[in-house]
């Protein structure tokens, strides 16, 4: 068996999966479900596209995507999957191996073809490590978004597939589009992120002035997103966050946690700013200040 | 309707450290994922309004009997285990049937719960694994569940917004870990834990074959290097200046 298929509800994301393959191989099979605009995409970005129309195929159920990318991959005799590592895809990706016996990895960074080995580079140990996997066998690789860039213009086609898809126990009832903060800390070439040394959110104005005088954004880790709810889940770095990589991240009462620092080491300068002498922060950071936050963002704030 | 909750034993993620770049893994504790201990509370709260049992299922070596006291104390009412050392670090495929053929062992399963990604590795495929192997439906990162009879409305938070789904039970369900605060057992709780029941099985009690699966081969697994800098800045003006250096403001 040959060949590489890609699959992402997401057209951005299945655009630099596009890419992504063609680190594999040169003719590259995509899928679209329910989606003309993401067909048309596909095809305009040199894809080989399979267009499936069917009514019972529902995006959110897991299972029913799977089976009809199942069915793709037995008719075209592929086995090698590259799926987006966003939720959609991550959920998907289990599922999908295990109804055609392939080994997974999901949030692969980076691949690189050694034979016929598909080398993934991939976050473990919490982000403490990082692992250069591959998989013996059929295979499903979930790659996380912005590890490559979109693939450009290229002369792909478009053929309508049928799939048999069975009624699910599924319903979407809603979907609530998430209260608009579009900011994108992962284009920002300057954060300023908070943690929780950030005594109260009343000081998170003094924060924004700060980024704005830098032309940053403001970034955070994740407590001071989920459990104080103070800033957006957007503006999380880390393993379960926005990989980012600034040309300066000045960090602000963040002790260091590997789960956080996973998402901030390929900054370019890092500057901390801790109370606590001995953070783990310190060790990845290029400039160290151990001062109280506060007073250092007031002053900051004033010489800017 | 009883409640599965699958909780996978980690290392003490706290207690890496690392050596010449290697994670020193010798001598770490063993610890439940940190997520995994939302998906209990969720069972918790479902089972505390409707009742039933909340089941922890585990597979792992023979320490997980020990560390899934934890669970026990914090709510859930039985442990079924599944121990061997093979099962040490095994992948996804491997605690995917394991988990599957033992949940066919528990009855009146409405629910099985999972964390949206274990603590180490966080690849989150186990749980999609599971409702594939038991061709169930499936939702993920879930963020609230609300039980109905023999149906569930559950949310799936997505990055850019929520899908509400309706789904009917069985079901498998991922948690986003801010689902719920997990709650801190008591002392009476952590000592009445080694009294409630449980099952223990072997691989070999469980009609599987491990044989001819896919299999994930490590090249290397090493800490990134980092050559920062570490300089201290005794001021805001020294900060100033080291970065007007570097260019960067």
């Amino acid at each position: 068996m040959a060949g590489v298929l890609i699959y992402s509800a997401n057209q951005g994301l299945a655009l630099e999966l596009i890419s992504a393959a063609r680190k594999i191989e040169d003719s590259v099979v995509a899928v679209s479900l329910n989606d003309d605009s993401l067909a048309q995409a596909l095809a305009g970005a040199g894809a080989k596209t399979l267009k499936i129309s069917n009514p019972n195929l529902v995006v959110g159920d897991t299972g029913a995507v799977a089976a009809a990318i199942k069915q793709v991959l037995d008719k075209e005799n592929i086995d090698t999957v590259l799926l987006s590592s966003d939720r959609r895809g991550k959920e998907l990706a289990g599922r999908l191996a295990q109804a055609i016996g392939a080994g997974c990895l999901t949030d692969v960074t980076a691949i690189n073809v050694d034979g016929s080995k598909i080398e993934c580079q991939r976050n473990a140990l919490g982000g403490a490590t990082i692992a250069v996997q591959y998989i013996e066998g059929p295979k499903v690789i979930a790659i996380r978004p912005r590890s490559y860039e979109a693939a450009g213009a290229g002369n792909g086609s478009i053929e309508e597939l049928a799939v048999e898809i069975k009624a699910a126990g599924i319903k979407v009832l809603d979907f609530k589009p998430k209260a608009g903060d579009s900011v994108n800390i992962e284009a920002a070439e300057i954060l300023v992120a908070v943690g929780q040394g950030l005594s109260d959110e009343g000081k998170l104005a003094d924060v924004q002035a700060l980024a704005s005088k830098l032309g940053g954004e403001v970034a955070c880790s994740k407590p001071v997103a989920t459990d104080k709810k103070w800033l957006s889940e957007e503006r999380i770095i880390g393993l379960s966050g926005k990989k980012c990589k600034p040309q300066l991240a000045i960090l602000l009462g963040i002790s260091g946690q590997v789960q956080f620092t996973v998402g901030i080491r390929d900054a370019r300068v890092i500057a901390a700013v801790n109370t606590d002498e001995n953070a783990a922060i310190n060790y990845m950071a290029d400039y160290i200040m151990q001062a109280d936050l506060h007073d250092v963002i007031k002053e900051l704030n004033e010489k800017l | 309707m009883n409640i599965v909750v699958a909780m996978k034993q980690i290392p003490d993620l706290q207690q890496i450290r690392i050596r010449n770049r290697k994670p020193v893994l010798d001598g770490v504790p063993s610890a439940l994922g940190i997520i995994d201990k939302n998906a209990l509370e969720a069972a918790v709260l479902i089972k505390e309004n409707q009742g039933g049992k909340v089941i922890v299922l585990s597979a792992g070596n023979e320490e997980v009997e020990e560390t899934v006291k934890e669970a026990l104390a914090a709510g859930a009412d039985e442990a079924f285990l599944v121990l061997d050392d093979d099962l040490e670090g095994a992948d996804g495929s491997t605690k995917g049937l394991v988990l599957a053929e033992a949940i066919k062992k528990i009855e009146d399963v409405g629910l099985i719960l999972f964390g949206e990604g274990s603590g180490d590795n966080y690849s989150g495929q186990v749980g999609s694994r599971v409702a594939e192997l038991l061709g169930l439906p499936q939702v993920g990162y879930a963020s609230s569940i609300e039980i109905n009879d023999s149906s569930a409305v559950i949310t799936r938070s997505l990055e850019d917004g929520d899908e509400i789904i309706e789904v009917s039970l069985p079901v498998v369900v991922s948690v986003q870990g801010d689902i719920n605060e997990p709650r801190i057992p008591s002392v009476t709780q952590i000592l009445k834990a080694g009294r409630k029941p449980k099952e223990v099985l072997e691989l070999e009690d469980l009609e599987i074959d491990l044989t001819g699966l896919p299999e994930i081969v490590t090249v290397s697994n090493l800490a990134p290097e980092t050559d920062r800098k570490q300089v201290k800045v005794a001021s805001v003006e020294e900060l100033l200046q080291a970065l007007k250096t570097e260019g960067v403001i």
